[in-house]
């Protein structure tokens, strides 16, 4: 493993502001690390000598007062870049060159950053194993054979695998933070309305949300201090006081109010989750937080909630794709046939079970009895949250019901799939932050990780208690590089 | 409820993407089971919740209603599947 891919964000910002190491030494590693790793499939497209040429740009005239000086980055393949292939993980987007750039990536190569590439996810970020993707499934760099978690597969396997120092990926039912925990890394899902969703390509417009993914919390509050702005290309973009949160991190959490919900105790857990759940709970108060047991009754019905509205809004937001403007058009005899297979070829099986999903449940004669008692339900969701904070400043559970699974393990069975997302997908319908951690390894050695959910605005106190929680923790991934020859 | 294969064919109508005989029936098994996990919400009573229509509790932001020429013509029509330098070509519409 080399010594400089294996270096933490934090560590080679150090390195370039004191000279120690140059952007494309940095760059060239990273590079060298992602050309022996194909077999993890974590790119969908390379921009590798650009990278190269663009580092010792950098190093010729560097500019030194950036937060991310000459650092090589790559990105879910879910952002828009400037005249880089941007595919969503589809065949339907396969040749799609954006004529413009995606905010939240624009922010950072502003910070002085340079793209790698564009990194694996699923289809439309429709998935929870990386494995509706057009291109391919990702392996986890933990096992041959497990998923990485989706729909941020790819960027997790490539912080996880040190393919890329620190990456982005998009939220939109845990799919930063259930990757993250699958792999042993850091994940944030921001508040909504944290970071702008222009650029982005869209699923679920009221839930998506761009976030850090990275080997630490320091690390994670640097990236997330760049991506964080107010965009007024971003109708939801909101405007409010973002703090430094790099700066500002501290492990100073004594006192907190830390909430445990009763309802997170799903029947099924396996023992493992609920002893993780268990000592997060002592390191916590090790930290010398304030342990609260508090509810949060509606917190079954969250996840068909979310399979309303999600697909809802996927197969308004999908209806773009029509073979005319950009994509993939397939030959039809008139103009209906062309887009119905336009659409039917170019889209694969997930997505068209969601955008169906959706567009039953918008139809006529459905709508009261699906849309709007789900729209309901995520009311009395959010109004739980709202409960809770009167007593607590955060919430402590487990990311996800399970470690990672083996490929092919449940592409078969879409609700087994959808229940992978039981203690992500509330966050998202309420529209708070939340960030999961890696805090331990189950008996096949494959990493678990715990959730702190905050209240909305609130990603510096997360960010704080994740901060004193890792170092409690003191997690340790295992990596053994077993897909390099 | 259950969805059957005369719905199936009624929502691909909707949501324009074709299918056949074998991928309809494969989408029937896969819409029933997640619609039998859906429909616990009506062990809900929520007749007196109103919808969730913003999860942010602001007011969105207003801006000028301006015309912005931006010249990108070439930018917009770069992407398109076929084109003829001006507009987006589809097959034929009207007879």
């Amino acid at each position: 493993m080399s010594d400089i891919t294996s270096q933490s964000l934090t560590s080679l910002v150090k390195n370039i502001k004191e000279k120690k190491l140059s952007s494309e030494e940095i760059t060239k590693a990273f590079v060298d690390r992602s050309e022996k790793s194909k077999e993890l499939n974590s790119y969908i497209t390379e921009d590798f000598s650009n990278a190269i040429d663009k580092s010792k740009k950098f190093d010729e005239k560097p500019n030194l007062d950036l937060k991310l000086p000459g650092i090589p980055m790559a990105v879910k393949d879910l952002f828009c870049t400037k005249d880089i292939r941007t595919t969503a993980g589809s065949k339907i987007l396969e040749n799609f060159v954006p004529t413009y750039e995606s905010t939240v990536t624009q922010n950072i190569w502003n910070e002085g950053a340079i793209l790698l590439g564009k990194l694996n996810c699923d289809e439309f970020a429709m998935g929870s194993s990386n494995e509706t993707s057009f291109y391919g499934n990702v392996q986890n760099p933990i096992d041959r054979g497990l998923v990485p978690g989706g729909s941020s597969g790819g960027s997790a396997a490539a912080v996880s695998g040190q393919l890329t120092p620190i990456t982005i990926g998009t939220d939109t039912g845990g799919s930063i933070r259930q990757p993250a925990s699958f792999t042993g890394t850091v994940g944030l899902k921001p508040t909504y309305g944290s970071c702008s969703r222009y650029g982005i390509v869209a699923f679920a417009s009221s839930l998506d949300q761009a976030g850090p993914m990275s080997q630490n919390v320091e690390d994670c509050a640097l990236l997330q201090e760049v991506i964080s702005t107010y965009d007024n290309k971003d109708s939801t973009s909101i405007d409010f006081n973002r703090g430094q949160y790099s700066k500002d991190l501290t492990k100073d959490i004594k006192g907190k109010k830390i909430g445990i919900p009763k309802e997170y105790r799903v029947e099924g857990m396996p023992k493992e989750i609920e002893e993780l759940w268990k000592k997060g709970i002592e390191y916590a108060k090790d930290c010398g937080a304030e342990i609260i047991d508090i509810s949060l009754p509606n917190t079954s019905y969250a996840l068909p909630t979310y399979y309303i509205v999600a697909p809802a809004e996927a197969s308004s937001n999908l209806a773009r794709y029509d073979g005319v403007k950009y994509g993939f058009r397939a030959k039809g005899e008139n103009l209906i046939d062309m887009y119905e297979k336009t659409r039917s070829e170019g889209f694969g099986a997930e997505v068209q079970r969601r955008i169906m999903i959706g567009t039953y449940v918008l139809s006529s004669g459905y709508y009261d009895a699906y849309y709007l008692k789900a729209q309901k339900v995520r009311k009395l969701i959010k109004n739980d949250f709202d409960e809770a904070y009167k007593k607590v400043d955060a919430i402590l559970t487990p990311s996800t019901p399970s470690s990672a699974f083996k490929i092919g393990e449940k592409k078969n069975d879409p609700v087994s799939m959808y229940l992978n997302d039981i203690f992500t997908v509330p966050v998202n319908l309420a529209g708070l932050p939340a960030i999961s951690i890696p805090a331990g390894l189950d008996a096949a050695g494959y990493p678990l990780g715990l959730q702190i959910i905050g209240k909305a605005f609130q990603e510096q106190e997360i960010l704080n208690l994740a901060y004193a929680m890792e170092d409690k923790i003191n997690f340790k991934n295992k990596i053994t590089d077993w897909w390099i020859k | 409820m259950s969805i059957d294969l005369k719905t199936i064919k009624h929502i691909s109508k909707l949501s324009r993407i074709s299918v056949d005989e074998q991928k309809a029936e494969k989408l029937a098994g896969d819409l029933n089971s997640i619609f039998k996990f859906i429909e616990k919400l009506n062990e809900l009573n929520t007749d007196k919740v109103e919808p969730l229509t913003s999860v942010a509790e602001t007011t969105l932001k207003f801006r000028s209603d301006e015309v912005k020429n931006q010249n990108i013509r070439e930018q917009i029509i770069k992407n398109s599947p076929e084109d003829n330098e001006d507009f987006f070509v589809v097959p034929k519409v009207v007879e």
